[in-house]
C-alpha cells in the first residue's frame, strides 16, 4: 500500500441542512467526534454547508488553516458532490482532495435514534477521513468535440432542431427514412386550439430546411450503426433507393403524368391509403426534397422489364431516373444527436369491438386529418368510403390508450385532437356529433376554451367508454354507438353514420432497435427515457445523444417543438464548448501488469475495453467509472482513480473501527 | 574458501517438493554448490540446529525456507534463521502463502487431532491417545512440538526480504534467484521473484480465448479430452492463470492441465482466491439465479480450488474460530 501523501491537514464539515440532519443527528457531537481523528485539523458545523457562506468557509479555511484535504458531511454526492469540489478547488487545491460523507440520505432520513443515527455519522465520517488522506490530485480529462450534429427524424421535432442548430451556424444532417421531410404534421388539417393551418405553419419551416446551407438532408435513409462517444460519434447510414436523382430531378411532376400507369393502383401512404397513386409519385405536394420517387413494387420496369420508358423519355436531357440505383451507405462524424423519431398511431384493429377495418364507417383520426385536408384524398369534403356525406357522427376518444389491455398512459394529444375534428366536421358537415370520453382532458393554454367553443358549437358530449361498434338493423350503412353514460347513469346506444376512432400514439415499431443502436433506453411503454424527468428531460443516459418529440412520449406540437429547441440547445451547449470535459474517476490499465486475459473485455457494460497487441487498453471517453473492470481484473493490473484499493480499504477500516 | 557466502535451506510443514526442486536444479546445482557454502540443510546434510545457533548473527547471506508454519518448533527455526541470515528467502507456496498445508485453517487442531488420532477410518487407537507436548515414560521426559490452531505463510511470523513462488518452484525461478542474491542486484525487499503480470502473458493459448466466453459448466480435467492449443477456461476447464502470476512458463498448461495457481497473485492483488473466484464468476453464462447454482455446483471444492495455495495468506486467514479461542 501506498503512504498516504505525508500527512495532510484535514478540514471536516458538518452540515445541519436545517433540520434535516441535524434533528436526529447530533451535528455537535459529531464536529468534536471528528476533530479527534488523526490528521483533522479542524472541524465545524454549519446550518447550510451548500450556501455560500458554507462554502466561503471551506474557502476561507483552506487558505487560513493551509487545510489540505476537506471532508463535508452532508447530503448525496449526487446533489451537491460537484459544489464543494469546485469550493475546495476555488480554495486553492486539487477538487478531488474532497471526500463527500452522506449523513442525510443515509442516516439522518432512515433512522429515529438520534444516538445510533449519532454514531452512524461518526463512522461514516471517520471512513471518508481515512480514505481522503490517499486521494491524488485529478484533473478533468477534455476531449475535442465534433461540431456537426445529427438530427435523426424529419417530422417537425427534427425539423425544428435542425432549424434551431443550423440558424446558430452548426451543420447538421438530418436524416429522415420516408421520401420526404415534414412527419405526421404534414399530413394534419389544422392544429388545435388555435387552427392554425397546419401546412401554413409547417411547410415554411420545410422550405427553411431545404435551402438552409448548414442542413444536409438524406431522406430514405436510416442510421445502420453507430459507434464512437459523445463528441466523435461515428454514425452509419443507409440510403434506400429513390431511383430518382435527386440533384437532376427538378420537380416538374411530368413523369408522373407521362407514367403508363393512366391511374394510380397503389394505396397512397400519405393518404392513409384512402386514395391510390401511381408507381412514380411525390409523397404530397409540398413534399422536401421536391424530387419524385419510384416505388419499385409497383413499377412495371422492376417487374417485367418495360419496353416503354415514359418518364424517362419525358425527363430527356434532365436525366433524373435512373432504375440501376442500389442501397449505398455514407459515414458520417458528428458530436451530439438529437433523435426525434416520433410515434405511430395506434392500429385500430388492434380493437376488433369497434370494427375498423370491417365496418366502412369507421375511420381513424389520422384518416379524418387527410380526409377533412383541402389537399387530401377529397379535397376537403367529407365523403364516406360509400360515397355518402354524414349527417351524424360518433368519436371515440381513448383508442389504444388509458386502458391495461393496450396502453395504461394516456396519450395527451386525442381529446384536443377529437374536439378539433368535431369542430372541422361540423364546420364541413352540420353533422350532429357525438364525443365518447372517459374524461376530458384540457389542460393547456386555450384548451379549455376550445373545449367551450366546441361544446357551443353544439357537440354532444357523453361521458362513457364505447364497449361496441355494429351495423345498424336493417342494413341502412349506418353504425350504431353503445356506451355507458355515466353521467346520465343509462346505456345508450346512438346510430351514426361515421365513426371516428380517436386513436392513441405509441412508440415507433422498432423503437427497440433504433434504441439498441443509439445506446438509450426505453420505459416500460417503450418510449425512450430521458435522463432525469424533471432536470434532464431531453437528455438521456448517453452523453451527447438527446430526445425531441414524441419518441420521448406521446406529445402536441408546441410540447414537441418546445423540446427540440430545448434538445437543439443542449446539443448547442455541448458543442459550443469545443471540448468535453469528463469526470477523472475512470478506470485505467497498467499496462505493463496486465497479461492480456480478457476477463474485463466482457464485463465493460460500455464496450470501452478492447485487447491492443495483447493489453487491455480502456476507452477513456467511453469509460463512465462503474468499477466493473477493476473488480474483474485477476490481477489487479486494471486501477480506478478516487477507487484505488488502498482508498477503499481504507474506507472500511474506518467504517470498522468502531465495531 | 572461506570467502564464498554461506546459505542455509530448510523446510518446515512442507511436502519435500521444494527440496526436490532445489535438486532439480540438476548441474546447474554444481555451479550453486561452487558459488556458496551450504552450512545447513537437514535434507542432505548433516547438520544440527546446535551449528546454527553457534553462528554469528548475520552470519548465513541468504536462508531459503520452504513449508508452511505451524508448531512451535517450526517457528522457533525460523526465529533463529532470520537472526543468522541477512537475506530471507519464502522458497516455494507453503512458505509464501501458506499452501496446501494452510487448508488446514478450514479446522482447528481439536478438530484436526479428532481426524487423524481418533476418527478416521484407518486408525486403531481405543484408548484415544493424541499428541501431547510433554510425556512422562519410565522416568523420562519426551516433548514434542506444539501444535498451532492456524498455519501460516513465513511472513506471518517473520520479516521475509524475498519470495520464490510455486508449488515447486521452477528451475528458472530458482536459478534466476541464486543468481540475484549472489551478484546482490536484488530488488527491493519483499519482491516476489517472479513477473509481477499473470500467467497470460507468457500462455501461448492466450489469444485463442474468445472477448465474450461464458461457461455453462466447469469441467475437471479427467472429463474431458482437452484440445491442445485452445485456451483451457474456453474449454470450460478451471485454469487460474488469469490470476495467478508469471514465471513458470505455463508448464502445467503446456502439458494441457489448466493452472492452479501455485504462483499466487500478482503484487497488486490482496486476496488470491477472492480475485480467482471473482474472475471465475464473471464467466458463468447465466442471468437466472438457479441456472448460476446449477453452473457453479459444477466447481466441486472452491476452497480448495481458489485457495488451494493460500488461505493462510488470504483476508479471511482461517475459518471463524469460536469466540475466545487462543492460538
Amino acid at each position: 500500500m501506498r503512504e498516504p501523501n505525508g500527512t495532510p491537514r484535514i478540514g471536516v464539515y458538518v452540515c445541519h441542512c436545517g433540520t434535516n440532519i441535524a434533528s436526529t443527528v447530533d451535528v455537535a457531537a459529531v464536529r468534536d467526534a471528528a476533530e479527534s481523528l488523526p490528521g483533522v485539523v479542524l472541524s465545524r458545523d454549519y446550518k447550510y454547508m451548500c450556501s455560500d457562506p458554507g462554502q466561503e468557509l471551506i474557502k476561507h479555511d483552506i487558505a487560513e488553516f493551509g487545510l489540505e484535504r476537506v471532508v463535508v458531511a452532508s447530503c448525496s454526492p449526487c446533489l451537491h458532490e460537484e459544489t464543494f469540489r469546485g469550493a475546495v478547488g476555488e480554495g486553492g487545491i486539487n477538487p478531488y482532495f474532497f471526500q463527500m460523507v452522506n449523513i442525510r440520505e443515509h442516516d439522518s432520513w432512515v433512522h429515529r435514534d438520534i444516538a445510533a443515527a449519532t454514531a452512524k455519522a461518526n463512522d461514516l465520517i471517520r471512513a471518508a477521513v481515512r480514505r481522503v488522506r490517499f486521494h491524488e490530485p485529478l484533473e478533468p480529462r477534455r476531449v475535442p468535440i465534433d461540431p456537426r450534429v445529427m438530427v435523426v427524424g424529419g417530422g417537425i421535432a427534427g425539423i425544428h432542431a435542425a432549424l434551431t442548430l443550423a440558424n446558430a451556424g452548426k451543420q447538421v444532417y438530418l436524416v429522415e427514412r420516408e421520401p420526404s421531410i415534414g412527419g405526421h404534421m404534414a399530413m394534419f388539417d389544422k392544429t388545435f386550439p388555435t387552427l392554425d393551418c397546419a401546412a401554413c405553419i409547417l411547410t415554411p419551416k420545410m422550405t427553411q430546411v431545404r435551402a438552409h446551407p448548414n442542413i444536409q438532408i438524406m431522406t430514405m435513409s436510416e442510421v445502420e450503426e453507430v459507434s464512437g462517444f459523445v463528441g466523435d460519434y461515428r454514425v452509419r447510414v443507409k440510403h434506400h433507393p429513390r431511383f430518382v436523382i435527386e440533384d437532376a430531378c427538378v420537380g416538374c411532376l411530368e413523369c408522373i403524368d407521362a407514367c403508363v400507369f393512366r391511374n394510380g393502383k397503389t394505396p397512397d401512404e400519405f393518404n392513409l391509403g384512402l386514395s391510390k397513386r401511381k408507381p412514380i409519385y411525390i409523397p404530397f405536394p409540398q413534399a422536401v426534397p421536391q424530387v419524385v420517387v419510384i416505388d419499385p413494387e409497383a413499377c412495371i420496369e422492376f417487374r417485367a422489364g418495360c419496353r416503354k420508358k415514359t418518364c424517362v423519355e419525358v425527363c430527356a436531357e434532365r436525366n433524373a431516373i435512373d432504375f440501376q440505383q442500389e442501397v449505398t451507405y455514407d459515414e458520417v462524424t458528428v458530436g451530439a444527436i438529437i433523435l426525434a423519431t416520433g410515434f405511430q398511431a395506434f392500429e385500430a384493429s388492434r380493437l376488433p369491438q369497434y370494427g375498423y377495418g370491417r365496418l366502412d364507417a369507421v375511420y381513424t383520426a389520422l384518416e379524418v386529418e387527410r380526409l377533412v385536408n383541402a389537399s387530401g384524398p377529397t379535397e376537403g369534403s367529407i365523403v364516406l368510403r360509400d360515397g355518402s356525406t354524414p349527417t351524424s357522427i360518433g368519436i371515440i376518444h381513448c383508442i389504444g390508450s388509458r386502458d391495461k389491455n393496450t396502453n395504461e398512459y394516456c396519450s395527451r394529444v386525442c381529446c384536443m385532437y377529437s374536439l378539433k375534428l368535431a369542430h372541422l366536421l361540423k364546420e364541413k358537415t352540420d353533422a350532429e356529433i357525438y364525443e365518447f370520453y372517459i374524461d376530458m382532458r384540457t389542460p393547456g393554454k386555450g384548451f379549455e376554451e376550445f373545449y367551450n367553443r366546441v361544446e357551443e358549437e353544439g357537440v354532444h358530449f357523453i361521458r362513457g367508454k364505447v364497449a361496441d361498434v355494429y351495423p345498424e338493423a336493417g342494413n341502412t350503412g349506418r353504425v350504431v354507438l353503445q356506451a355507458e353514460d355515466t353521467l346520465a347513469g343509462m346505456v345508450r346506444k346512438i346510430p351514426v353514420d361515421m365513426v371516428v376512432l380517436a386513436t392513441g400514439l405509441e412508440p415507433q415499431p422498432d423503437a427497440e432497435d433504433v434504441r439498441r443502436t443509439f445506446n438509450i433506453t426505453c420505459g416500460s411503454g417503450g418510449f425512450f427515457t430521458e435522463r432525469h424527468p424533471k432536470l434532464a428531460p431531453v437528455s438521456t443516459f448517453t452523453d451527447g445523444v438527446f430526445l425531441a418529440g414524441a419518441c420521448q412520449g406521446p406529445k402536441d406540437i408546441p410540447d414537441t417543438v418546445a423540446q427540440a429547441g430545448a434538445a437543439a440547445a443542449e446539443a448547442l451547449a455541448l458543442i459550443d464548448a469545443g471540448h468535453i470535459e469528463l469526470e477523472p474517476n475512470t478506470a485505467f490499465v497498467v499496462e505493463e501488469r496486465c497479461s492480456g486475459c480478457r476477463t474485463c473485455v466482457g464485463m465493460c457494460p460500455f464496450s470501452a475495453i478492447s485487447i491492443v497487441d495483447g493489453k487491455a487498453v480502456i476507452n477513456e471517453v467511453l469509460c463512465k467509472g462503474c468499477g466493473t473492470c477493476v473488480a474483474a481484473c485477476p490481477s489487479g493490473a486494471i486501477r480506478q482513480n478516487l477507487f484505488e484499493d488502498e482508498e477503499i480499504f481504507e474506507e472500511i477500516l474506518g467504517v470498522l473501527t468502531h465495531v | 574458501m572461506t570467502a564464498k557466502p554461506k546459505v542455509a535451506f530448510y523446510w518446515l510443514a512442507s511436502c519435500g517438493g521444494c527440496e526436490e526442486a532445489v535438486v532439480d536444479l540438476a548441474e546447474d546445482l554444481l555451479g550453486v554448490a561452487d558459488a556458496v557454502d551450504i552450512v545447513f540443510w537437514p535434507v542432505a546434510l548433516d547438520s544440527k540446529r546446535a551449528d546454527v545457533e553457534a553462528m554469528e548473527d548475520g552470519e548465513i547471506l541468504a536462508a531459503f525456507v520452504n513449508g508452511a508454519v505451524r508448531t512451535d518448533e517450526q517457528e522457533e527455526m525460523v526465529h533463529l534463521l532470520r537472526r543468522k541470515a541477512r537475506v530471507m528467502v519464502a522458497f516455494g507456496s507453503c512458505s509464501h502463502m501458506g499452501g496446501i498445508p494452510g487448508l488446514a485453517n478450514l479446522w482447528d487442531k481439536e478438530a484436526i487431532f479428532d481426524r487423524v488420532y481418533r476418527t478416521s477410518p484407518t486408525t486403531d487407537n481405543p484408548d484415544g491417545v493424541v499428541p501431547k507436548t510433554e510425556y512422562a515414560s519410565n522416568g523420562h521426559r519426551v516433548t514434542l512440538p506444539g501444535f498451532h490452531d492456524t498455519v501460516r505463510a513465513l511472513d506471518q511470523v517473520t520479516t521475509v526480504d524475498y519470495v520464490v513462488p510455486g508449488c515447486a518452484p521452477t528451475p528458472n525461478i530458482i536459478a534466476a534467484a541464486v543468481g540475484a542474491l549472489l551478484s546482490g542486484d536484488l530488488p527491493p525487499a519483499g519482491t516476489v521473484l517472479a513477473p509481477d503480470v499473470a500467467l497470460c502473458s507468457e500462455c501461448d493459448r492466450r489469444d485463442t480465448k474468445p472477448d465474450d466466453l461464458t461457461i455453462t459448466e466447469f469441467k475437471r480435467p479427467h472429463q474431458i479430452i482437452a484440445d491442445e492449443d485452445t485456451c483451457l477456461l474456453a474449454q470450460g476447464l478451471l485454469c487460474l492463470g488469469p490470476a495467478t502470476r508469471a514465471g513458470c512458463g505455463a508448464l502445467c498448461i503446456g502439458a494441457n492441465m489448466p493452472c492452479t495457481g501455485c504462483f499466487g497473485p500478482t503484487s497488486s492483488v490482496r486476496d488470491h482466491g477472492a480475485k480467482a473466484a471473482g474472475a471465475i464468476a464473471s464467466l458463468v453464462g447465466a442471468d437466472d439465479p438457479e441456472e448460476i447454482e446449477r453452473i457453479l455446483s459444477t466447481i466441486p471444492d472452491p476452497i480448495g480450488t481458489f485457495y488451494r495455495y493460500g488461505l493462510p495468506h488470504s483476508l479471511l486467514v482461517r475459518k471463524r474460530q469460536p469466540a475466545g479461542a487462543t492460538e
